[in-house]
């Protein structure tokens, strides 16, 4: 159980601090040139017969936010499992610090999807079993987050809202899967099977590209957030009133 | 350059969903920053009334 001291507040609060400017630096790089690439080294239409016009671009943001939707959740669950089981804080706080950028990136899956649909499907919205699974998702989130809150002692809101996170990962298969459906006929899912294969190779890397920024990105974010976290719940604590005379 | 934001007449939609992408990611930010310097100007008013 040695191991667990290194996982506590007091130590991973420096630990992300010195961690962060060195995610931010490659988020910013990886995302810049992942857009470029995406804008500038790939053709303007996507697949043979019947192809996408240049709205096919908002694949750049629209996958990679729609992966780490589903990601974030894991990390989510995960670390409400890992918090549920050992009775570690950090785990628990690290959950709730990846939380609001999850529900982000759901929230951006589902906004740059409309804004594709409307031109590919001729829709901004179905109740495609896909679209759906996802809208599910982005209310899990905020689910879990109000839940959170709506609970004073914070050690009783990690336990309820982890409960609930563990609960609801039945979803994320569900997504993942929702594509898999051989005959349109049969069900109505606009997400067709497809293969990151049969992909333009300069499309699928601009997409592998930002899907990796939007992971630096988050580490960025989690790391912030967890740092104000910590601050809040251990304010009582010497090393934090330390740390606020230096701040000074 | 007119071309690039023209994106072939798909313009809106481009345009929209990246547009929002940047919004929400920069109000991130700015939200986590606004309330760490908040978590610190609150902390160190609480020790200057508790040294009173």
């Amino acid at each position: 159980m040695k191991l667990f001291r290194f996982f506590s507040p007091a130590t991973f609060y420096p630990l992300a601090g010195k961690l962060m400017p060195w995610f931010a630096v490659l988020a910013a790089v990886t995302i810049l040139s992942g857009l470029y690439w995406g804008f500038f080294e790939t053709p303007d239409r996507l697949g043979g017969t019947n192809p996408q016009k240049e709205y096919y671009r908002i694949i750049f943001i629209h996958v990679p936010a729609a992966w780490m939707s589903m990601w974030l959740y894991l990390l989510v669950a995960a670390y409400s499992a890992v918090g549920l089981v050992f009775n570690t804080r950090l785990s628990f706080m690290l959950a709730r610090a990846a939380a609001p950028t999850g529900a982000i990136f759901t929230f951006l899956a589902l906004w740059t999807g409309a804004f594709w649909g409307r031109p590919s499907w001729g829709t901004w919205w179905d109740w495609d079993p896909r679209l759906t699974s996802e809208l599910i998702l982005f209310f899990l989130y905020l689910g879990y987050l109000a839940l959170h809150s709506a609970i004073d002692d914070s050690r009783r809101a990690d336990r309820a809202s982890a409960l609930l996170a563990i609960v609801g990962l039945v979803m994320v298969p569900v997504i993942f899967w929702s594509i898999n459906c051989p005959d349109p006929s049969r069900c109505a899912a606009l997400h067709q099977r497809s293969s990151l294969a049969n992909m333009e190779p300069n499309i699928l890397w601009s997409m592998l590209i930002m899907t990796f920024g939007l992971w630096m990105y988050s580490f960025v974010t989690i790391f912030m957030r967890v740092r104000n976290i910590i601050l809040i719940r251990e304010a009582d604590t010497t090393w934090v009133k330390g740390l606020v005379t230096k701040e000074q | 350059m007119d071309t690039f934001f023209a994106q072939g007449g798909y313009a809106l939609y481009v345009w929209s969903s990246y547009g929002m992408a940047l919004i929400l990611l920069v109000l991130e930010l700015v939200q986590l920053v606004r309330r760490r310097r908040g978590i610190l100007a609150r902390l160190a008013r609480l020790q200057k009334i508790n040294r009173k």
